[in-house]
């Protein structure tokens, strides 16, 4: 890790100490899907966001280093990133790489400040892993699109000012890649309509999104028209590749372990369990940084980066199933309601991080495609 | 009379009162009481009371039957629980309650979660040996905080002896253990059907997604963990009523065990819309991890069967005979 790029830890850690003082683990435990504006303006003020951006459009051209450093921090102590994930995650960069200099310009500047909040509109009733099977349709009309159809599964639709969604501008989906764009949705326009979804843990955090002759401008398409898969291709590299998707669970990791100093339990079983995740975590950092240097040397690794997405989120899996076993193989403890909460609430979500941007069987493909098998 | 006869009225019982539209009403703060009295009348909350008693005095092996369409039916009232409580109670010659009954083990000044205590009128715990049965306020119920959850935290600093009798030989977490198990087994087997009716639906790729190989092995793990958890709830009432603590170990071991394993199966299968609400998956996932803590997981029945084991100098197979197969 970098020395300039480790440097930006004690004044993120601060900024985020503050964010979390008053939330239990909980809702620590919820950090991507919890919402806060504010704090997502606080960070953008504070030059966290749009780290790998040009100055030229509000970012801080410090590299994917520094981001992992603030990403790391910000997920390890459970903060509240859910208002600006996406946008600093991907929508921005795909608006770098692909967009107009107009584009660069209207966006990017406010999403560097934490002031645009984008979702993501790739999945679809029929389409999930089959992406490329969307049937959402964006007509030309005479002064740009016209788009019909629906999108599910959109994270944060419902706080969300954009979303860049992939849809079908020519032929049927039976052509698959050919004929797929990326448009950016005002999701104000009249015919949007967002319904949110309730999940298993009765948090709304994704919604289904309705469109019905909803008229955008020809400045609407980003990218070039037909090369939509491309370029999701591109975005989904920057989805698989960060920390993110190896510490979901450690808010209640970390709980778990306070638990057991407070109970003081060392027996082997116990330390046995605390080591192998230690281990394991600390592996999984380094695969992660080693994805970071790879992007931070221009490539785009797309093996390595589902590679350790899968070991990720079996990780993150594995974690609330042991845990669970270890506090209820002491039930003459007397337990902890916070940490009963965290463990559900982190044991009934644990199935999504291995659906999310893409599920084990893809990534596990993607590998296998990657050795050179097929 | 045959075990089938008794089972398929209980089933179709179930089928009328705990339609999921049901169980979520009850999950979400609503009244139990119709739901409750529909099972008080019929008959089978004294399935395990004594025929001298007044009950059927069902072997405990065919009340695992009832239990199992209980846990397939995502049922949210202790009804399992009540059956235990009215027959360790009646063999005490100690008045029953109307209304369902928890079940809780609990030491002086210490919080524990009771399942379904948020739906419940009375508790039977066990403290130090005996046997208590308390109104639900006397352990001052706070909710979990769990969504849909209905179980309670609660806590007992005093319970009166006076009208107490003595636990089970074993305890009284065995006893709920080997209903958990049950409970688990039911749900698993629901989970398998819903999985692989879901798979051969469910389109991607211009086929089912269960012509894929991938899931196909992963359906197939699923199916054998399913099996192991039934027998092994079977195993665990395949003797008299209290069991035994190797076969209570047994069948809670391996069907909290596999609880977690069909339960992530289940969902990776199922994709996004198993995580909704809306759909009935997590009815029955949300209840094999809380069965599956619910009563010592997995490594606590380890630890005891373990001591069991290691206190014997038989071989392996003659110990697991003697156990669990001499009934
Ligand atoms: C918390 C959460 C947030 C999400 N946020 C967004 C978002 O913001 N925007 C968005 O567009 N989407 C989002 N999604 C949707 C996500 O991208 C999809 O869930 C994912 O792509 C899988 O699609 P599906 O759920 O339809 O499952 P399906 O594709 O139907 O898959 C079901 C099962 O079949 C398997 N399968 C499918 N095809 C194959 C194959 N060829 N070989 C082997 N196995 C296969 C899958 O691995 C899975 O096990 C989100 C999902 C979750 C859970």
């Amino acid at each position: 890790m970098p020395p300039e790029d480790e440097a930006i830890r004690p004044a993120i850690r601060a900024l985020v100490a503050e964010a979390v003082a008053a939330l239990p683990d909980d809702r620590r435990a919820r950090s991507w899907a919890g919402f806060d504006a504010a704090f997502s303006r606080r960070l953008g003020e504070a030059g966290f966001l749009g780290l790998t951006l040009p100055k030229r459009y509000g970012g801080h051209e410090r590299g994917p280093f520094a981001r992992f450093v603030v990403v790391e921090e910000l997920l390890s102590a459970g903060a509240p990133v859910a208002a600006h994930w996406i946008a600093d995650r991907q929508s921005a960069p795909l608006i770098l790489n692909f967009g107009t200099e107009e584009q660069r310009q209207y966006y990017i500047p406010r999403i560097c400040r934490g002031e645009l909040f984008f979702c993501i509109g790739m999945s679809e009733p029929g389409s999930g892993s089959d992406l490329a099977s969307v049937r959402t349709r964006a007509a030309r009309t005479e002064t740009g699109w016209r788009v019909n159809g629906q999108k599910i599964w959109t994270t944060n639709a419902m706080h969300s000012d954009y979303m860049i969604a992939l849809l079908r501008t020519s032929g049927s989906s039976e052509d698959r890649h050919a004929g797929l764009s990326q448009l950016i949705i005002d999701l104000k326009a009249p015919g949007v309509t967002v319904r949110p979804i309730v999940d298993l843990a009765g948090d709304a955090h994704f919604a289904e999104v309705f469109f019905e002759d909803v008229d955008l401008p020809a400045e609407a398409l980003i990218g070039h028209e037909g090369e939509g898969w491309k370029q999701v291709t591109a975005e989904l590299a920057f989805e698989r590749s960060g920390p993110e998707r190896i510490y979901s669970s450690v808010v209640l990791l970390d709980a778990w372990i306070r638990h057991l100093r407070g109970a003081g339990r060392d027996d082997t079983a116990t330390l046995d369990l605390v080591g192998d995740f230690t281990a394991r975590l600390g592996v999984l950092r380094a695969m992660s940084i080693a994805c970071t240097a790879r992007l931070a040397a221009g490539e785009s690794p797309v093996v390595e980066a589902s590679l350790v997405k899968d070991l990720g989120t079996s990780f993150e899996q594995e974690l609330p199933v042991a845990i669970g076993a270890d506090l209820a193989a002491w039930p003459d403890e007397a337990v902890d309601a916070e940490l009963y909460r965290t463990l559900l609430y982190v044991t009934h979500l644990a199935p999504s991080f291995s659906l999310r941007g893409g599920t084990r069987e893809i990534l596990r493909g993607i590998v296998a495609r990657g050795m050179g098998l097929r | 009379m045959d075990a089938a006869d008794l089972i398929e009225p209980f089933a179709r019982m179930l089928d009328t009162i705990a339609a999921p539209a049901a169980v979520r009403a009850v999950e979400h703060g609503g009244s139990a009481d119709a739901m409750w009295a529909e099972v008080a009348a019929s008959g089978f909350l004294d399935a395990l009371v004594g025929e001298d008693a007044g009950g059927a005095g069902l072997p405990l092996a065919v009340a695992n039957a009832l239990w199992q369409e209980l846990g397939r039916r995502a049922v949210p009232l202790p009804v399992g629980e009540t059956m235990i409580a009215r027959a360790l109670l009646a063999a005490a010659g100690r008045p029953i309650p109307d209304g369902p009954v928890a079940l809780a083990v609990a030491g002086p000044d210490r919080r524990t979660v009771v399942p379904f205590g948020r739906v419940a009128h009375h508790v039977l715990v066990e403290s130090e040996g005996r046997l208590h049965l308390v109104a639900v306020a006397s352990g001052d119920p706070e909710a979990t905080g769990v969504t849909g959850d209905l179980s309670a935290v609660m806590r007992w600093d005093a319970l009166p002896d006076a009208d107490a009798s003595a636990a089970p030989e074993t305890g009284l977490r065995a006893v709920a253990a080997v209903l958990r198990a049950a409970l688990i087994a039911g749900a698993a087997d629901r989970l398998v059907e819903m999985t692989a009716a879901y798979a051969n639906e469910r389109i991607q790729f211009g086929k089912p997604i269960g012509r894929q190989q991938a899931l196909q092995q992963t359906m197939a793990v699923m199916a054998e963990d399913a099996v192991a958890a039934r027998i092994a709830s079977q195993l665990g009432c395949a003797g008299a009523f209290p069991p035994a603590l190797a076969a209570a170990a047994t069948a809670k071991s391996v069907a909290s065990k596999a609880a977690a394993r069909i339960a992530a199966s289940a969902h990776a299968v199922h994709g996004a819309i198993g995580i909704s609400e809306e759909y009935d998956l997590q009815l029955f996932t949300r209840r094999l991890h809380a069965w599956r803590l619910a009563d010592g997981s997995e490594s606590y029945w380890n630890r005891r069967l373990g001591r069991l084991r290691m206190g014997s100098e038989a071989g392996s197979v003659d110990f697991t005979r003697a156990e669990l197969f001499s009934a």
